[in-house]
């Protein structure tokens, strides 16, 4: 009765961190979809909400450290980054990404095709028995993938850096798989670099934008063989 | 002790800050450079790492730490004499992320532990943005947004590649771990299928920081345009410190029984950044520009050294310190260069002998030397990896580097002998630039070392290379 239990609650838990990642998955393909910045960077903020609860979820035992990157994800991705966004854009006044290279509807089929690529990828992968039922590295590659389309296709500076913040998303998904071997320190010091990396970018977006008078990556074409 | 290594730069940066005056800031460089090496050099001599620790130097870590610590003794002397033509800007972010780059290339080169270690590295890339941007053009902005874009990008996949050989550790009963002592204790026991998939991600990842073909789009922009003082440190330090990385995730997939996967890959991707190089630097026109190709040239001759083996690891890691210094030489005086003709194409820039003695010959010796000319130290290591190569029956690969070595030769040649012979064009810009005490000495400082490593190696160097080179040739 007691193992039959604890099995029950083991497969919950699995299921609401598969919840949390099909939200996670229908935000990707939102945000490929959306050619208005501003929902882009609401959307970052709101698959950061969604991924600070993970730490929380995956923990066998109760214990501080996922507690701290739980908080620390939630005050970062959640709120402090996108504000800085937000900023950014409020500066540059700019409510909408150029058509792209590839269109939207294109780009959220590529990433849709993506992801049940990658679903169909995980399944033939070596993991560890506790890992097979979750989605988790599914998720990862997808969120990953969907960080790279945003990267290559998007052409405003600000939307580049919001495909650099998912694929670090897709990156933090996969880390989840391995809260023992990360101690907080390292942790922390991923989340520092990313928030700091940010902060430097938001900055040269800011220059590029009083010297282009444009956010528009198409004007960084100087440099040249 | 390591820890002092990172908070004495620290503490400098702090100080910088603090200082008012842009006259004075940059003398804060001066000691802290020089409390580091001595540091540095007194912690050559600790013991081997003690195992699960955060920080402990390991033999290749040595190397990188020495030649970074000689090599930013040189740049800040020199960057002292820079910053007096720069008094019309602040100088106080330049000086802060210099001292700072100094500590968290410290880090890297100290850290045991693989998330450690990308922390590190990203700190640094991080660190060097405002210095690219220190021109404050339109032309370095565009740089530094391609730099920070394409870097984060790169090191994003490195730490995905980290997160695999994690999870590559993870059965047998074992928790996984990240720490390099860990991995290698149970490197035969590494999942095979999650190994390879994280060394490639890892080459990717650190080999876009190295600048390796075709992860290299970033480097000429950023080393064109980035002051010359950066350009050494970026092409001497940091690079280094990702060649570093990527060597110790080589050493653990030896350990793993992976050797032959791992050198066929370092092997190609050695030759094609030397062919790439090739390719663009027939003809180049801007001297900066060219220096960065022969950076990219450069990290492929490392990653082909690695990848071979045996001997040429020997010859990589000698390599890599004549690359380093060299590279000083190279970026200090095409800095004086440019700042003589306040031009950097050979449009405008001919005749540097005449106009700049001292600056023009150092750069004339220093292309000597990058390319592998005797008595400079880059002709032995280039010529011990050929031996490496021809030793382990890599005559394919021997016969290929032979071949680039030879058109980069002539193709960096002909825009060098365009700079430097003849009389400066008749209408040229003539700046108020003269070599001094402070932008002359230190060139010709790393040339000595340069020219001292090719005629003899000192013992206490050449222990430090075989230690090094047993170490991750041996399998633990």
């Amino acid at each position: 009765m007691r193992i039959r239990f604890f099995i029950d609650v083991e497969v919950s838990v699995n299921s609401s961190i598969n919840a949390v990642l099909v939200f996670v998955l229908l935000l990707n393909l939102f945000l490929l979809g959306t050619s208005r910045i501003r929902a882009l960077i609401h959307g970052a903020a709101l698959q950061g909400v969604l991924l600070s609860v993970m730490p929380l979820l995956v923990q066998k035992h109760f214990g501080m450290l996922p507690l701290f990157i739980a908080i620390a994800t939630l005050l970062l991705k959640g709120s402090v980054i996108p504000s800085m966004l937000l900023k950014a854009l409020r500066d540059a006044k700019i409510k909408r990404e150029v058509e792209p290279l590839i269109g939207l509807v294109p780009t959220m089929l590529l990433g849709a095709l993506g992801t049940a690529i990658s679903i169909a990828f995980a399944s033939h992968l070596a993991v560890a028995p506790e890992h097979a039922d979750t989605l988790i590295i599914p998720a990862a590659f997808s969120t990953v993938l969907t960080g790279f389309l945003l990267l290559i296709t998007r052409i405003k500076a600000i939307s580049q850096v919001i495909g650099y913040l998912i694929l670090e998303n897709g990156i933090y998904i996969f880390g989840m798989l391995l809260l023992e071997a990360v101690p907080l320190l390292v942790e922390l010091g991923i989340l520092l670099d990313l928030f700091v990396g940010i902060f430097v970018v938001s900055i040269i977006i800011h220059h590029i934008y009083r010297e282009f008078a444009s956010l528009d990556t198409r004007h960084l074409v100087a440099l040249k063989d | 002790m390591l820890l002092a290594l990172i908070l004495v730069p620290l503490l400098a940066a702090f100080l910088a800050m603090a200082i008012p005056s842009n006259r004075w800031r940059p003398w804060v460089l001066v000691p802290a450079s020089l409390i580091h090496l001595a540091l540095a050099v007194s912690s050559l001599s600790l013991a081997a790492p003690s195992t699960s620790g955060w920080l402990a130097l390991d033999p290749p870590g040595r190397l990188v730490l020495l030649t970074l610590s000689v090599l930013f003794v040189i740049c800040s002397f020199y960057s002292i004499g820079y910053l007096r033509y720069r008094t019309e800007l602040s100088n106080r972010v330049f000086v802060m992320c210099l001292l700072i780059f100094l500590a968290m290339t410290t880090l890297v080169t100290c850290a045991r532990h693989l998330g450690l270690m990308w922390v590190a590295v990203e700190a640094t890339a991080l660190t060097t943005a405002p210095l690219i941007y220190f021109n404050r053009t339109p032309r370095s902005l565009e740089a530094t947004w391609k730099y920070l874009l394409i870097g984060s990008v790169g090191i994003a996949i490195a730490l995905l590649g980290s997160f695999f050989l994690a999870y590559a550790s993870l059965g047998h009963g074992g928790k996984p771990s990240l720490f390099f002592d860990d991995l290698l204790a149970r490197a035969p026991l590494l999942n095979k299928s999650w190994l390879e998939a994280a060394f490639v991600l890892l080459l990717v990842g650190y080999g876009t920081k190295m600048g390796l073909a075709p992860m290299h789009t970033w480097k000429p922009d950023a080393y064109g345009e980035a002051p010359g003082v950066v350009g050494a440190l970026l092409a001497g330090g940091l690079t280094n410190c990702a060649f570093l990385a990527l060597l110790r995730i080589h050493h653990i997939c030896q350990a793993a029984g992976e050797s032959p996967y791992t050198s066929r890959l370092m092997i190609f991707i050695g030759l094609f950044s030397m062919a790439v190089a090739a390719v663009f630097m027939v003809g180049q026109r801007d001297i900066k520009r060219m220096l960065a190709y022969s950076s990219i040239e450069h990290m492929g001759i490392l990653v082909l050294g690695a990848g071979i083996g045996g001997p040429a690891i020997f010859g990589a890691l000698l390599h890599m310190i004549n690359n380093g210094m060299t590279k000083g030489v190279l970026f200090l005086s095409a800095g004086n260069i440019h700042r003589a003709y306040d031009s950097k194409t050979t449009d405008d820039v001919r005749g540097a002998i005449s106009r700049l003695p001292f600056s023009g010959t150092l750069f004339l010796l220093g292309f000597f030397a990058i390319t592998g000319s005797p008595p400079f130290g880059p002709f032995v290591s280039e010529f011990t990896i050929l031996t490496g190569a021809l030793t382990r029956g890599r005559f394919i690969a021997g016969a290929c580097f032979l071949l680039l070595l030879l058109v980069i030769f002539i193709g960096m040649g002909r825009t060098v002998l365009t700079v430097v012979q003849g009389r400066p064009l008749r209408g040229s810009k003539r700046t108020a630039y003269r070599d001094g005490l402070f932008t002359g000495f230190p060139i010709l400082l790393s040339l000595c070392i340069v020219l001292l490593l090719g005629v003899h190696i000192p013992a206490f160097l050449n222990a430090m290379l075989r230690d090094a080179a047993n170490f991750l040739e041996v399998r633990p």
